[in-house]
């Protein structure tokens, strides 16, 4: 077995990750507020009470300004759904924002709204 | 639980909406390469926990057999705006994971298929997955160097489109082909929207 450093993700070439990502969030794997992938979340500077651990200041780092969940769960290195739960607290205690997804449908499928369909079309076309 | 309270200094309507499109197609048709091309930022990697529910093993009554699988999944950004942000996920090229993209496609706009004109079949359970599941998608044909020239209709007829699924020919390695492509996913996205009516109209599900 080669070392384990003792910065970033505790991952060993042969055997992978390990420590078990849900120690990092007490066992939880459920998000209390939903995040998708997309959202897009940024720290507001309010200064919470909670007791709060080292990972939960990683991602108020990351958050600094606007920046999507799955973004700040790759350069944690950490799985997502572990960012979520994450997120989830600090939200809670108003030390971070979520913005707006587009909203959840009864299908898999997200019904766009047109205005949203028009203006990304105009940006696109701007690219070009 | 709402995410901001009556103090929030700064308000969630500032922040940007992200909108998420699926880049799928089969192994090796240059998912990771149209990603990387229109990508602003190194694209990045990301695990996330998908459920899939087995096929026929042993089983209790009334309970459901799920097993749960990390895959990683690249990603790339362009920022569109100040209100929007897309993001381009690759899906998992192996095809034996074609049943965990309920959930990577979930809340997404739209799909964009690459397909490779030497092996038209890499793309077939992708094509299959969106028409089921009502998700709109395009088909961009990645035109390798030194691969068979098709006409558009050629690849809509191999792959059996349907008449309104749009068919792309794109350059995975040039910017401004890949804009093409999405525009050409937004576009429809809009034309879809017209011709199935006012906002109180049902998802997509009509074949």
């Amino acid at each position: 077995m080669s070392p384990v450093l003792p910065d970033g993700p505790l991952i060993n070439e042969a055997v992978g990750r390990l420590v078990r990502p849900y120690t990092v969030s007490d066992g939880r794997t459920r998000a209390t507020s939903h995040f998708t992938l997309v959202t897009v979340v940024r720290a507001t500077g309010v200064q919470t009470q909670g007791a709060f651990g080292l990972e939960h200041a990683q991602v108020l780092a990351l958050c600094e300004s606007p920046v999507s969940v799955a973004e700040v769960a790759a350069r944690m290195q950490v799985p997502a759904a572990v960012v979520k739960v994450l997120l989830s607290d600090l939200a809670e205690g108003g030390a971070v924002v979520a913005g707006d997804a587009p909203p959840p449908s009864p299908g898999h499928y997200a019904r766009p709204d047109r205005d949203l369909l028009e203006a990304v079309r105009d940006a696109l076309l701007k690219r070009l | 639980m709402p995410s901001s309270n009556d103090c929030d200094p700064l308000p969630a309507e500032a922040l940007p909406v992200g909108i998420k499109v699926l880049i799928a197609g089969g192994f090796g048709v240059g998912k990771t390469t149209f990603v990387n091309t229109l990508s602003e930022i190194e694209p990045l990697s990301t695990e996330e926990m998908l459920t899939a529910v087995s096929a026929a093993t042993d089983r209790l009554d009334g309970v459901e057999d799920k097993a749960t699988t990390t895959v990683a999944l690249d990603f790339g950004r362009i920022t569109l705006g100040p209100a929007h942000v897309l993001y381009l996920f690759g899906t998992p090229g192996q095809e034996r994971f074609w049943f965990m993209w309920d959930e990577l496609s979930e809340g997404a706009l739209g799909a964009v298929v690459l397909a490779d004109t030497r092996r038209l079949e890499h793309s077939f359970a992708a094509v299959d997955f969106f028409e089921r599941r009502g998700i709109p998608f395009v088909v961009a044909v990645n035109e390798f160097d030194g691969a068979h020239r098709y006409h558009a209709e050629e690849v809509r007829t191999a792959l059996d489109l349907r008449q309104e699924v749009p068919v792309a020919l794109c350059d995975a390695r040039v910017q401004s082909s890949g804009i093409r492509v999405l525009l050409e996913l937004i576009q429809h996205l809009i034309t879809t929207r017209s011709s199935h009516g006012s906002d109180t109209a049902p998802p997509l599900l009509r074949a």
